[in-house]
């Protein structure tokens, strides 16, 4: 086998994830009474385009979540003696799929920074014209010529319009034909197939009249065709978003932080939910010594401000790390039970507030008939939690985890700039940002970094936005009505 | 309710106990003093001898939190634990790893830090319930749909854009005002306008959604279904009925937060320069100056309990219905 799969503990905890998706998925499916919000999530438009972008990124950050080690060209000397022992070297660094697709762009690293789609470098150097018949060159200051960026270019001077116009153009013309098969063969699939033949169906969806909003969903991706397609192309050729300070293509920085984004806002919430779901309902339920307990264990932990207990922790698992170097061999898993520590960190900052809410909605249902009944029947009291509490606080679950995503997204910029985010060796928009800050002084400016990191939080925020206000107006408007409740409880001195 | 007042305050001292016993474990159980003495000493002088020294010089020489060697009650008070715990709880925070006074520090960067936090706060508060206002007064129409907008779009913005791009934008191509950096006295208000500013309108498309779906909340009840029927105009209803009973939910939440203003903005006051209490602990992060994190937590932490507090207080002063037993 030519390559060694690499499972990092982030990796297994995401499959383990999308298996719970599909489980979900699987149940929604089955029950007319969960089908419902979720039908009329699928029926709001702006919902409908955020989820198309969100698709793209989710992409993105599972071709990422595939690690492998490639294996290492056997010496020639060495190679009669290696296949007698099936015995394959491995390389070093840990790749994944990601790197692969794109490493024609990941492996062309300039000197240091050039600006988007730039044939010439950022800074001037000194370049040695070469002198004639042999002579010794007169030495200039001058913007040397990139390696890569704009490399086929023979006087960029002159060329370097008209070919990226050129490009650009060809990727709008390549991207029309592509974009219509793509939403025939989407509409095709979700829909019966003699309602697509049919003339009335499309022109209900030119209309806006189709039940699930399919012009909101094909103008989302004509436009991601429209942008992505002359990217793809122009790319062959240039730096579409530049290079950062060690020449580095900024959109392949951009691309690879996308998994560590939906990493941080995905799995701290994972990680920490059975916790606040087990100890919320059991408070709410239970009531006496053990709500008591677990309502002390709780504001305890909101007490500490959360920044500083996630420096706290952070700075713990630095000087963990630094005197135990043995525990982590390769940097990549160095980087790796980094973040996922710092998803563990936020997560037990953020699961406070959830298992509150769940004790209030706990607190109202225990006293309905239908738990009453169980009571009555002698059902036991885990049993009851199980089978008839926990499937009616499910809706405040779900909303709690999509309303927290685009939260800690932003969050990890904020904490990779305080020195607590993740490893300073990860790819992230924070390490990202955090880069580019340090050269706003220069004349001209190196905007290229920031607009591109702030550009793509923007696009995968404003999307997990957009799609949880939908899930939160579908699934329920009494959360909100909950926590007010809950304050008076707790106010009038129930708690 | 003083009965409940005092019962709340001595719950608040348990809960500090046990903030204290969290941050201790972190500090000293997951790290202990050996370690952090390595770090701080750096790898070329570790040696045994230095490692001593060095935790005698800060009182890290004893057990953690059981002196079997010792006698009496000595046993739990001779331990590393009871010791800066006690200390902590006098507001004595002992010195950082550069040998100043905690405490000194604390006072006297508590000031800048005030100066930012607060004009933020009040004028945020007032923008975004403003803002709030007129959506929910035109609720349902143009203006409402295109505020959430946006709002959701500011939201969806990191803060660390609307800092670097108003530095950008308002000190280095309009030249109004520096860019960071602070002086006391009236001079700091050139400093503090922009950060002001940025952390103004950076609070505004979260806090402005918010107190909206507090006022729509409020206009759907029934007490302004008989407000109307009783011939009142729509703006009458509006801001002498829900806007005055809207107050009660914004003013008890904004409650909790007042204390936590000390603290200062982390992000805010290192990008800007400001000599407050963020940029005192991340400066103490980025330095590994475990003393001072550790008091900045306690601090924080008692602030909070504060503002528990205050909240709970603030519910018996708004809101006559609230009864406590």
């Amino acid at each position: 086998m030519p390559l060694l799969p690499v499972i990092l503990w982030t990796d297994a905890l995401i499959y383990l994830l999308l298996a719970a998706v599909a489980g979900f998925v699987w149940y929604v499916r089955r029950h007319e009474h969960l089908r419902a919000p979720w039908w009329r999530v699928a029926q709001t438009p702006a919902a409908m385009s955020a989820l198309v972008v969100l698709a793209l990124f989710i992409a993105i950050g599972l071709l990422d979540s595939v690690h492998f080690r490639l294996a290492l060209p056997a010496a020639p000397a060495m190679q009669a003696d290696r296949t007698a022992s099936r015995d394959v070297a491995y390389a070093v660094d840990v790749k994944s799929m990601l790197d692969v697709l794109l490493s024609s762009i990941a492996n062309r690293p300039e000197r240091t920074y050039s600006a988007p789609l730039a044939t010439h470098a950022y800074a001037k150097e000194t370049v040695e014209l070469p002198g004639a018949g042999g002579a010794p060159g007169k030495q200039v200051r001058a913007y040397p010529r990139l390696k890569y960026g704009g490399a086929h270019l023979r006087d960029p001077e002159r060329d370097w319009q008209a070919d990226v116009v050129l490009t650009g153009f060809r990727g709008v013309a390549l991207a029309l034909p592509l974009w219509l098969l793509a939403s025939l063969a989407l509409v095709a699939a979700c829909t019966p197939a003699e309602r697509v033949a049919s003339r009335d169906f499309w022109h209900a969806v030119w209309g806006g009249k189709t039940a699930v909003p399919w012009r909101a969903i094909l103008i989302t991706l004509a436009l991601l065709a429209l942008l992505g397609v002359p990217v793809i192309l122009l790319s062959a050729n240039y730096h579409v978003l530049g290079t950062d300070k060690v020449g580095l293509d900024v959109l392949y920085l951009s691309l690879k932080s996308v998994r560590t984004a939906l990493v941080i806002g995905t799995l701290t919430t994972l990680v920490m939910l059975p916790f606040s779901v087990l100890l919320g309902i059991m408070a709410g339920y239970l009531r006496g010594a053990v709500d008591d307990l677990i309502q002390y264990f709780y504001t305890t932990l909101n007490s500490i401000p959360g920044v500083l207990l996630i420096a706290a922790a952070v700075l713990v698992l630095q000087v963990y790390i630094e005197t135990h170097p043995d525990v982590f061999p390769t940097s990549a898993q160095r980087a790796d039970f980094r973040l996922l520590w710092l998803c563990i960190i936020l997560g037990i900052t953020s699961w406070t507030g959830l298992c509150r809410l769940l004790r209030g909605e706990t607190l109202k249902l225990r006293e309905l008939e239908y738990v009453q009944a169980a009571q009555a029947f002698g059902v036991s009291e885990w049993r009851i939690m199980l089978r008839h509490i926990l499937p009616n606080v499910m809706h405040i679950v779900l909303i709690s985890v999509v309303m927290d995503f685009s939260g800690l997204v932003l969050a990890e910029a904020v904490l990779s700039y305080v020195g607590v985010g993740v490893d300073p060796s990860m790819i992230s928009f924070g390490t990202m940002i955090n880069a580019a800050r340090l050269e706003m002084g220069r004349e001209p400016m190196v905007w290229w970094s920031l607009a591109s990191a702030f550009a793509f939080m923007l696009a995968l925020v404003l999307a997990a936005n957009l799609f949880a206000d939908a899930v939160r107006d579908a699934f329920d408007p009494r959360v909100r009505v909950g926590v007010r409740k809950l304050r008076f409880a707790m106010a009038s001195g129930e708690a | 309710m003083y009965a409940y007042i005092v019962r709340r305050a001595v719950y608040a001292v348990f809960i500090l106990v046990g903030v204290n016993l969290i941050t201790f474990a972190l500090f000293f159980k997951v790290n202990t003093p050996d370690d952090i003495a390595r770090l701080q000493l750096g790898v070329k002088y570790v040696t045994p001898e230095a490692i001593a020294k060095w935790k005698t010089e800060r009182g890290y020489d004893k057990p953690l939190l059981y002196n079997a060697a010792a006698a009496g009650r000595h046993k739990f008070t001779d331990t590393i634990y009871f010791e800066k715990s006690v200390e902590m709880f006098r507001f004595n925070f002992g010195r950082s790893d550069d040998g100043r006074d905690i405490a000194y520090e604390i006072s006297s960067r508590m000031w800048p830090s005030l100066a930012l936090a607060v004009p933020v706060f009040l004028v945020g508060m007032l923008l975004q319930i403003t803002f709030a206002l007129m959506m929910a007064f035109f609720r349902a129409t143009n203006i409402d749909f295109w505020g959430v907008v946006l709002c959701v779009l500011m939201m969806s913005i990191s803060g660390l854009f609307y800092i670097i791009g108003g530095q950008y934008l308002i000190s280095k191509l309009w030249n109004l005002v520096p860019i960071s950096g602070y002086a006391a006295g009236f001079d700091a208000l050139k400093f503090l306008a922009l950060p002001v500013v940025v952390g103004v309108i950076g609070g505004i498309g979260s806090g402005a959604r918010w107190y909206r779906t507090i006022f729509l909340e409020e206009v759907g009840k029934d007490y302004v279904r008989t407000a109307r029927a009783k011939g009142l105009s729509e703006v009458v209803v509006f801001f002498r009925h829900v806007l005055r009973n809207a107050m009660i939910p914004i003013l008890t939440g904004a409650v909790v937060t007042i204390p936590l203003l000390f603290m200062g903005s982390l992000v805010a006051e290192s990008f800007f320069g400001i000599p407050g209490l963020g940029s005192y602990t991340i400066e103490a992060i980025q330095s590994q100056d475990f003393a001072v994190v550790r008091s900045m937590v306690f601090i924080g932490s008692v602030l909070y309990i504060l503002g528990l507090l205050l909240t709970d207080i603030s519910y018996t002063l708004v809101d006559p219905r609230v009864r406590f037993d």
